[in-house]
């Protein structure tokens, strides 16, 4: 990793407060020295004392800016007045302890099962409003609000959008004391937080991918005793099999506007890329070679895919025109790169690379062509972007577990998201747009 | 040494073994462990007649048929010599029992990209589909499956524990 030694270990423990549900947890293993001072208030309440909203919104927000590795927030213990409102914001209190920036906001009743939040963000050196929303919402959607914050927090500060309210997906597998597997995919809100199972089974569960639209996600499932490729609606649960050809079906991969899927099948022999017109279910060979071709991601802009091949002796990433071709080398660092994602902007390409033995997440600077390994594990793999290109989770082992990490695409901050109990792999970060939650 | 460690370099013996297949004579310069149980030759009726085994032959621990793991080396797919007895012995039993079929499970070590390991175990699971079927063995009668690293047999993250893991399973 790049420069680690000029950057402290933060070590922020959050530990989910949750029932018994097999929660994430993260952890900030490396942070950020520099990251902005900020400090998040807890918002006041502004109902019947003894009936507050079910999460603390202050808190979730301050989480949430901390997990970034870009700011500092400061311990609500260590400040020096808890203002809910601009009148009694007094700016001595917060240059006096060192923060940039202030976030203050209320929440009150608003209808039944209904809150309004109000939130405003200060510069404490110029003592002037940044900005404020009054945002009316619900208990059940109360942290995606303070995820939303967050997320203009983030963006109004950095000027970059923030990935607060997004979502993770990723498969778990947990052994049961008769030896048998029990796979699941699920879903969790980016902090970890509100796990929900969407698919349960025996059998393996692999290569989990959000469509663009965040409302569907395509995954490979082994039941039956044959890998198949499904399609599943994640607020409805509703899904329909896609392709259970003889041989692979893998490696599903959206395009761009969500109407192609890019997949691996062996059908004819051995493995070559595919795309499949959702709508029409009309395949159309990509890739034909004896070679192992699979592990297809789309550019940006939808018009050539990137893939795994051992065609040339050991795995490389290649480019291929969507309507074909033949494909040119992109890869040439090492003898085994894999699995090759773009960043969203297109400026980077994440990928799993093998470097003395060790199998790493390393990125491709798809301009100047610099190779840089981002992450310090043996057995690492599965990167995945965040929607705004800042992040990458992947996954890794700790001990003999596998558990979920996250690492700033300057390679600047490293996190760990881990199970309770069993493995956790095949992390997919959600995109942007989602209108609604499930339940 | 368990035979599943023998070094690479004998990986060249079995390809010269896999290639001139036909011809019982080749088989000395392979697996002698194996080899010393089945004098008779790696058919089913041999271990039958050399023994007192009157059940499921494939269930009699004197007979290569018993083994029905064989191991790889890291990202190849290359039927190591010592496993190509075992193998002939598989095929030479779907060729006297017709009705009988196998499915070839593939699989992987945990190292590297999830589906790219689905790809590799299918490759060994075509590997020894193509040595049965050049050993007289009908397609109808094979089947194979590529779990690639998702189903491993051992479960630590060290050299032991992959070269268990990467494996083709005859399942009968």
């Amino acid at each position: 990793m790049i420069a680690m030694n000029h950057f402290v270990t933060l070590l922020l423990l959050l530990v989910l407060a949750l029932p018994a549900k097999a929660n994430l947890t993260i952890e900030i293993t490396q942070g950020l020295e520099g990251a902005l001072p900020i400090a998040v208030v807890p918002f006041a309440w502004r109902g019947a004392a003894g009936q507050p909203p079910p999460h603390a919104v202050g808190e979730i927000i301050a989480a949430d800016l901390g997990r970034s590795g870009r700011f500092k927030p400061l311990p609500v213990d260590e400040m020096l007045a808890r203002p809910s409102r601009g009148d009694d914001v007094d700016f001595r209190d917060w240059r006096a302890v060192n923060v940039d920036n202030l976030v203050i906001g209320e929440i009150s009743p608003n209808g039944p099962g209904g809150y309004l939040v109000k939130f405003f963000l200060y510069d404490v050196f110029r003592g002037e409003q940044l900005t404020g929303y009054s945002m009316p919402t619900t208990a059940r959607d109360l942290r995606a609000t303070a995820h939303h914050i967050a997320d203009i927090v983030y963006e109004t500060l950095t000027g970059q959008p923030g990935a607060f309210a997004t979502r993770i997906a990723y498969v778990t597998s947990v052994r049961d004391a008769s030896g048998t597997d029990r796979v699941e995919l699920r879903i969790a809100d980016a902090d970890g937080y509100d796990p929900q199972t969407i698919v349960s089974s025996e059998e393996p569960i692999m290569s989990p991918a959000w469509a663009p639209d965040g409302r569907r996600l395509a995954y490979v499932s082994f039941e039956n005793a044959q890998p198949s490729i499904w399609i599943q609606e994640v607020f409805t649960g509703q899904r329909e099999k896609l392709t259970s050809f003889k041989g692979i079906n893998g490696a599903p991969a959206w395009s761009p506007d969500g109407r192609f899927l890019a997949l691996t099948l062996s059908k004819d022999g051995n493995p070559d890329i595919f795309i499949m017109d959702i709508a029409r279910r009309s395949l159309r060979a990509v890739t034909r070679h004896w070679a192992i071709d699979t592990e297809p991601a789309w550019s940006p802009d939808g018009k050539s895919l990137v893939f795994t091949s051992d065609r040339g002796g050991s795995p490389q990433i290649y480019e291929v025109p969507v309507s074909g071709g033949e494909p040119t080398r992109l890869t040439f660092e090492g003898d085994y790169n894999a699995r090759a994602s773009y960043a969203p902007d297109g400026s980077l390409m994440a990928m799993v690379t093998r470097v003395d033995g060790q199998f790493r997440i390393a990125t491709l600077d798809t301009g100047s062509g610099e190779f840089r390994v981002m992450s310090t594990g043996r057995l690492d793999e599965s990167p995945s972007f965040a929607p705004n290109g800042s992040m990458l989770i992947y996954a890794t082992q700790v001990g003999s577990r596998g558990v979920l990490a996250a690492v700033s695409t300057d390679g600047r901050v490293e996190q760990r998201l881990r199970l309770q109990t069993g493995d956790v792999r095949e992390p997919v970060w959600s995109p942007y747009h989602q209108q609604e939650r499930s339940r | 040494m368990n035979p599943r460690f023998m070094p690479a370099v004998l990986i060249a013996s079995a390809v010269l073994v896999f290639t001139g297949c036909s011809s019982t004579g080749t088989r000395d310069d392979s697996g002698a462990s194996v080899e010393s149980r089945d004098g008779s030759g790696a058919t089913t009726s041999g271990a039958r007649a050399g023994g007192a085994w009157t059940g499921n032959p494939l269930e009699n621990p004197d007979s290569p048929l018993y083994t029905k793991v064989i191991y790889f080396e890291f990202d190849q797919s290359t039927i190591r010599s010592e496993f190509v007895d075992v193998l002939r012995a598989h095929a030479g039993y779907l060729v006297g029992n017709r009705s009988a079929s196998v499915l070839i499970e593939g699989h992987a070590d945990e190292r590297g990209s999830r589906e790219y390991n689905i790809a590799l175990g299918e490759r060994r699971a075509t590997a020894v589909q193509r040595f049965l079927e050049a050993e007289g063995v009908d397609r109808v009668q094979i089947n194979t499956l590529s779990y690639g690293e998702e189903r491993p047999a051992a479960f630590g993250s060290d050299e032991v524990s992959w070269s268990e893991n990467r494996r083709a399973v005859l399942v009968y």
